[in-house]
């Protein structure tokens, strides 16, 4: 993996712009992966975040887990937040006001990005602005307590579409998110998983220093909503990429890279068997998954190599 | 000081640009469309230096409003009818987070049916929504009180956002002569924006917690506290215009109500209408006179009842529904005057909508209208004027 580079965890800062404390569920990756990013940020960022999990978990008046400047306002908004944050600056600075250096961040749970917050994310995308947007993926409304999303994959039990005598859950793909931004001709588009953690903060590292709008998707295991053992979040990441569910890649100016390409996917039972959310899957459904993931994961490879 | 002629959109950006306002997220709807559109051809050819966000929706236009004010960029919009409907949660967030972002509303009548012409829903639609609001009767107020609003919304006691309500098409699209100052005028009168706290790497602060029930209520309670107190500075800004420039404005201005038995109450462009009807019926003897709502929030108690509780008949004009309910703005004037000993009799009426005109003899037939009903006794809600049966 030559993306991984030195592993050298004494290198990594040892500052938390995303403080212990706050309210994560036992076994949260997602918080997990947004103290990776935070390490990778620095203190020189300027953060909006949507509601969500995170959100929650880390702002309870009259507290806070966050040492870099940041706010919250609705849900569906980070990224046109975001967007007057950046034009804001922008302008003070043009017109003689002394500001210091501040890469613009914009986060998002899966809910925020794929479903209510998409239009904003397009425009801001369209329009350009000098920030990185990061989608904390864990696959559903986990907040509210475990709704279905459009980033939802295909036979997973939501407590809004669950699996039940006449329904097998979800009935539809998980919505291509990095597809979308690519579709953007945004500089740099990305997925990261926090099992994979130094491979994600190169990730971050690279995104900040390109000007323009850059993504990363960061797949974040959910114990609660996934229904797993708490500390299993860490090796399902793992799992994830190494069957396919969720590759690691990278699009730069179009240019498609694989991260983590091993010679022999594992097959997709060994991710989705422990997991409770897809208890109820039948041979057949999961036949159909395993089709689908290796389409997929050809079509990505495919694309790596230049077609 | 020169006099000009313009529609009172392109007056409403002239004050932008003399503001100097850093940033403007903004999504066209009609009939606030010559508005942004002027600021952005002030911005292309250099005569404004400010960022253009050409946002997606309302929704983000006001959402990117909350971005640029919180970093500390003097942040303007506008918006009408249904966009100031869809932009209606992120309304709140603004005031709950004390940003002192100022915007232009074209009054516009809402869906459905679908209508673009002017009337007052979309600004009783907004009315809790802890702004401060400000009405214009013609296009020098248009630019005068926008001009104010910056002054006033971003005072360190005051830091509300601030709205200014203009008719759509009746005022927004009318061309009318007005008085523009010099800049350097302007610059005595609106300081630079210094707000206190942004966000800022240097000083990193937390905006937008959520807050439990055991902290909600106090948040709020200051919130509200911050919208009344702020008259305070609106007398204040309002008083140094008028130092200044020579135009004075109050919450509740009056027109030959002095000794009057009966009076109208009007918003907005209609006031200018009403007040030839008040010439008319004061030429025939009668004891009439005007009064004219400018303030809207923080609602002028004080002043409102110093002005009409010396009346027998107060006649409320609302320009808006409320479906199944009373009038917006004459159940408001009820409940000023509820308490009060001596207090005039009230008539509501319900008229102007859909951008639907009411002329001066409409005006005079609506101030017979509202005397008869009163003598007779017919005390009902409200009765829609001009309506056909």
């Amino acid at each position: 993996m030559e993306t991984l580079g030195i592993y050298a965890p004494r290198l990594v800062t040892k500052r938390q712009g995303f403080t212990p404390g706050h309210r994560a569920c036992s076994g949260c990756a997602e918080a997990l992966a947004v103290k990776l990013v935070m390490k990778a940020l620095g203190r020189n960022v300027i953060l909006a975040m949507s509601t969500g999990c995170m959100e929650i978990i880390s702002t309870q008046l009259p507290y806070t887990a966050w040492e870099v400047p940041w706010i919250h306002t609705l849900f569906e908004n980070s990224a046109i937040v975001a967007s007057g944050i950046e034009a804001g600056m922008k302008a003070l600075k043009r017109k003689g006001t002394s500001l210091p250096e501040a890469k613009v961040v914009a986060m998002g749970g899966d809910g925020a990005t794929f479903d209510i917050g998409l239009g904003a994310i397009s425009g801001a995308f369209e329009r350009g602005h000098d920030f990185l947007y990061v989608c904390f993926d864990n696959e559903a409304y986990m907040n509210t307590g475990i709704q279905r999303s459009s980033a939802t994959p295909f036979g997973a039990s939501t407590t809004t579409q669950p699996a039940g005598k006449v329904s097998m859950g979800q009935r539809t793909w998980k919505k291509n998110m990095p597809a979308i931004a690519v579709a953007h001709d945004i500089p740099y588009v990305a997925t990261a998983c926090p099992s994979y953690p130094f491979d994600l903060m190169d990730k971050v590292k690279k995104a900040t220093a390109i000007e323009g709008p850059t993504y990363i998707h960061i797949l974040s295991v959910c114990p609660t909503g996934w229904r797993i053992p708490t500390d299993m979040s860490i090796r399902l990441g793992r799992l994830a990429v190494e069957t396919g569910v969720f590759p690691l890649y990278e699009v730069e100016n179009g240019k498609y890279t694989l991260n983590y390409d091993p010679p022999q996917l594992r097959p997709v039972t060994d991710y989705l068997k422990s997991q409770g959310r897809f208890r109820h899957l039948t041979p057949k459904m999961t036949d159909k998954i395993q089709q689908r993931v290796s389409a997929e994961y050809a079509r990505l490879k495919e694309k790596a190599a230049g077609g | 000081m020169r006099r000009v002629g313009f529609e009172s959109s392109f007056a409403i950006a002239e004050a932008v640009k003399m503001a100097s306002i850093d940033v403007t997220s903004a999504y066209p709807i009609t009939p606030q469309t010559h508005i942004v559109e002027r600021i952005a051809q002030l911005i292309a050819d250099g005569e404004l230096d400010a960022e253009y966000i050409p946002v997606e929706s309302e929704h983000s236009a006001m959402s990117g409003c909350l971005g640029a004010s919180a970093v500390g960029a003097r942040t303007f919009t506008a918006t009408a009818g249904q966009g100031l409907e869809l932009m209606h949660e992120v309304l709140y967030v603004a005031s709950g987070m004390r940003l002192p972002i100022v915007m232009a509303v074209c009054n516009r009548s809402l869906s459905s049916p679908l209508s673009i012409w002017g009337d007052h829903s979309d600004v009783m639609a907004v009315r809790d929504t802890g702004w401060i609001q400000i009405f214009a009767e013609n296009a020098q107020q248009a630019f005068d009180l926008t001009l104010c609003a910056f002054r006033i919304a971003e005072d360190p006691l005051v830091l509300l956002p601030t709205m200014v309500h203009i008719d759509g098409f009746h005022l927004s699209h009318v061309i009318e002569p007005i008085l523009l100052p010099e800049l350097e005028e302007v610059n005595k009168f609106l300081p630079k924006f210094h707000p206190r706290y942004t966000l800022n790497p240097n000083k990193p602060l937390t905006m937008g917690d959520f807050a439990t029930p055991d902290l909600y209520t106090e948040t709020k309670k200051y919130q509200d506290e911050a919208l009344r107190n702020s008259m305070k500075v609106i007398l204040q800004a309002w008083r140094g215009f008028g130092e200044l420039f020579g135009r004075d404005y109050s919450p509740v201005e009056m027109y030959r109500a002095d000794d009057a038995d009966v009076l109208l109450l009007t918003m907005g462009s209609f006031s200018e209408v009403a007040m030839e009807a008040i010439d008319e019926l004061r030429e025939a003897g009668e004891k009439v006179g005007l009064v004219r709502l400018r303030l809207w929030r923080p609602f002028p108690f004080h002043e409102f009842r110093r002005a009409v509780t010396q009346a027998k008949l107060l006649i409320v004009l609302d320009r808006a529904i409320s479906f199944g309910g009373p009038g917006p703005v004459c159940s408001e004037v009820k409940a000023a005057l509820y308490h009060l000993k001596k207090k005039p009799q009230i008539i509501g009426f319900i008229g102007g909508l859909g951008g639907r005109d009411i002329s001066v003899e409409g005006f005079r037939n609506m101030i017979h209208r509202g005397m008869d009903k009163a003598e007779q006794g017919k005390f009902e809600e409200f009765e829609i004027f001009g309506v056909r049966e």
